[in-house]
C-alpha cells in the first residue's frame, strides 16, 4: 500500500521482534528497523508503549500497536492480500491462536528459566522446556508448517526461539535435537526461507548476549 | 442449517467462563452448560482440554475450542450473521486485543494476588496497582468507546466481555476490602458503563452477584488451604 509509514522499534536478539520481523517479510511490507536501546529507553519508546515500555512496537502512519502476537495479527489483517498467516477456517484460526497462545506461555518462561537458574529448578525448567516442545512436534505432526503448507501463525509465533536453542542447550548443559528431532528439522528447514533466516539472529551471537546478560545478572 | 450442538464446560464463579457466556448470548446462541465440580476435573474436560485441563472449554459439533478469549474470537467468527463482537477495523481490534492482553496478563493477575497477600502493607500496595490499572481502563475507555456506552462503541463489544467478565470479582474485592477501585468522580465513565454492562440482556444472569462470590471467595480459601496442607 503506497504512501504506509511503517517503523519496527525493536531490539536485535529479541525472539518477539523477530515474530514482527517475519510477518512485515512475509508480506513484503517495506519498514524503517529502529534499534532500541533497552537500558536507556527513549522517549519514542515511552511514548508509543507507555503500559510495558517494551518492543517490539509497530508504528504504522504515527499509531503504535504492542505486544508481538497482536502486531503479528494486525500486519496480517492490514496486508490481506498477501501471504495470508491466519487460517480462513475459523476453527483452524482458533487452533492457530491456542498454539501461539501456547508458545507464549511456555517458549519465554521456561527458556528463561533455564538460562537463569541451575540445581534442580533448572533441571525442571529443562523437563518443562523439552516437554511443550514434545506437544508441539505432535502438533505439527507431518505438515511442512505448523500453518499447512505454507508458513503461518504458529510458526511465526515459535522459529524466533530457535535462535536462542544455542544459548540454553549450552547453558543448560543438554540437547535438544536428541528429544525433539522432528522440530528441530522441521527449524532448519524454515531457515531455508528468506523471511525467516534474515529475520533471525545468529545463535552464537545470541548466546555470547546471554552470557553478557548473565555477568550482569550475577549469575556467571 | 441443521441446529449446532454447542457445549460450554465451566463454573458459574469463573471470569473466564463468564466471557464466552456473554458471546454467545450476544449470538442468541443457545448452549448446554456443563458445571465442573470445585476440587475435581470431569474426564470431558481433561479430555477436551489435555493441554491445560481448565475452563472454559466451548465444544462445538464435537470439537473443543480453549483459551476463552480465543473461544470468543471462535464465536463472533462462527456465528457472523449475529451482532459483532470485535471492531470491524484492524487498529480498534490490535488496541481492544492489547487491553484484554493486559488485563489477562498484569491486571487480574494482581486483583489475585490481593486476596492471597499475607502482610497489610503488601495488599495495599497491590489494591493501588490495581486502582492504577482501573485508571488507565478509564483512559482507554475514551479512545476505544468514541463517545459511545460500550468500548465496543453502541454495542457490547470485546473489550466490554473481557473487562466486564471481571466486574463481578471486582466487586467482590471492593466490598471485601473497603476500597472503591471504580469511583464515580475518580472513573465517571467506567461507573456510568459497569452499570450498562452489568444490566444488559446479555450479561445480567451471566454476572454473579457480589455478594455470592464473597461467600465462594471464602469458600475457596478455605479449600486450598485444605489442599495445600494435605
Amino acid at each position: 500500500m503506497a504512501g504506509d509509514q511503517v517503523t519496527l522499534l525493536d531490539y536485535w536478539s529479541s525472539p518477539f521482534g523477530m515474530r514482527v520481523r517475519i510477518a512485515l517479510a512475509e508480506k513484503g511490507v517495506k519498514y524503517e528497523y529502529s534499534e532500541q536501546d533497552l537500558r536507556n529507553k527513549s522517549d519514542l519508546l515511552l511514548q508509543m508503549n507507555p503500559v510495558h515500555k517494551k518492543i517490539p512496537v509497530l508504528v504504522h502512519d504515527e499509531k503504535p500497536v504492542c505486544e508481538s502476537l497482536i502486531i503479528v495479527q494486525y500486519i496480517d489483517e492490514v496486508w490481506k492480500d498477501k501471504a495470508p498467516l491466519l487460517p480462513s477456517d475459523p476453527y483452524q484460526r482458533a487452533q492457530s491462536r491456542f498454539w501461539a497462545d501456547f508458545v507464549d506461555k511456555k517458549m519465554y518462561e521456561f527458556g528463561r528459566k533455564i538460562w537463569t537458574t541451575k540445581g534442580e529448578d533448572q533441571e525442571a525448567a529443562k523437563k518443562d522446556f523439552i516437554d511443550s516442545l514434545k506437544l508441539l512436534e505432535g502438533e505439527l505432526g507431518d505438515k511442512p508448517y505448523f500453518g499447512g503448507e505454507t508458513l503461518g501463525y504458529v510458526d511465526v509465533a515459535l522459529l524466533p526461539f530457535y535462535c536462542w536453542f544455542y544459548a540454553y542447550e549450552t547453558i543448560g548443559n543438554f540437547n535438544i535435537e536428541a528429544d525433539c528431532p522432528k522440530l528441530i528439522a522441521y527449524c532448519k528447514r524454515c531457515l531455508q526461507k528468506e523471511s525467516v533466516s534474515k529475520s533471525l539472529k545468529d545463535p552464537h551471537k545470541v548466546y555470547d548476549f546471554v552470557v553478557m546478560l548473565r555477568k550482569m545478572l550475577g549469575l556467571e | 442449517m441443521a441446529k449446532s450442538d454447542v457445549k460450554l464446560i465451566g463454573a458459574w464463579p469463573s471470569p473466564f467462563v463468564m466471557r464466552p457466556r456473554i458471546a454467545l448470548n450476544i449470538k442468541s446462541e443457545g448452549y448446554e452448560f456443563l458445571e465442573e465440580t470445585l476440587g475435581s476435573k470431569s474426564q470431558l474436560l481433561l479430555e477436551s482440554n489435555p493441554v491445560h485441563k481448565k475452563i472454559p472449554v466451548l465444544i462445538h459439533d464435537g470439537k473443543p475450542i480453549c483459551e476463552s478469549l480465543v473461544i470468543v474470537e471462535y464465536i463472533d467468527e462462527v456465528w457472523s450473521s449475529g451482532p459483532s463482537i470485535l471492531p470491524s477495523d484492524p487498529y480498534d481490534r490490535a488496541l481492544a486485543r492489547f487491553w484484554a492482553a493486559y488485563l489477562d496478563e498484569k491486571w487480574f493477575p494482581t486483583m489475585r494476588s490481593i486476596a492471597t497477600a499475607g502482610e497489610e502493607a503488601a495488599r495495599k500496595a497491590l489494591i493501588e496497582q490495581a486502582g492504577e490499572g482501573v485508571m488507565m481502563l478509564e483512559d482507554a475507555f475514551s479512545r476505544c468507546s468514541k463517545g459511545k456506552g460500550f468500548f465496543g462503541g453502541d454495542q457490547i463489544g470485546y473489550l466490554d466481555i473481557a473487562f466486564g467478565s471481571f466486574l463481578g470479582w471486582l466487586r467482590a474485592t471492593e466490598k471485601t476490602n473497603g476500597v472503591k477501585l471504580i469511583d464515580e468522580t475518580k472513573t465517571p465513565s467506567l461507573f456510568k458503563w459497569a452499570t450498562s454492562f452489568s444490566s444488559h440482556p446479555a450479561v445480567k444472569d451471566v454476572l454473579p452477584e457480589t455478594q455470592k462470590l464473597v461467600e465462594f471467595a471464602k469458600v475457596l480459601a478455605k479449600f486450598k488451604a485444605a489442599s495445600s496442607t494435605s
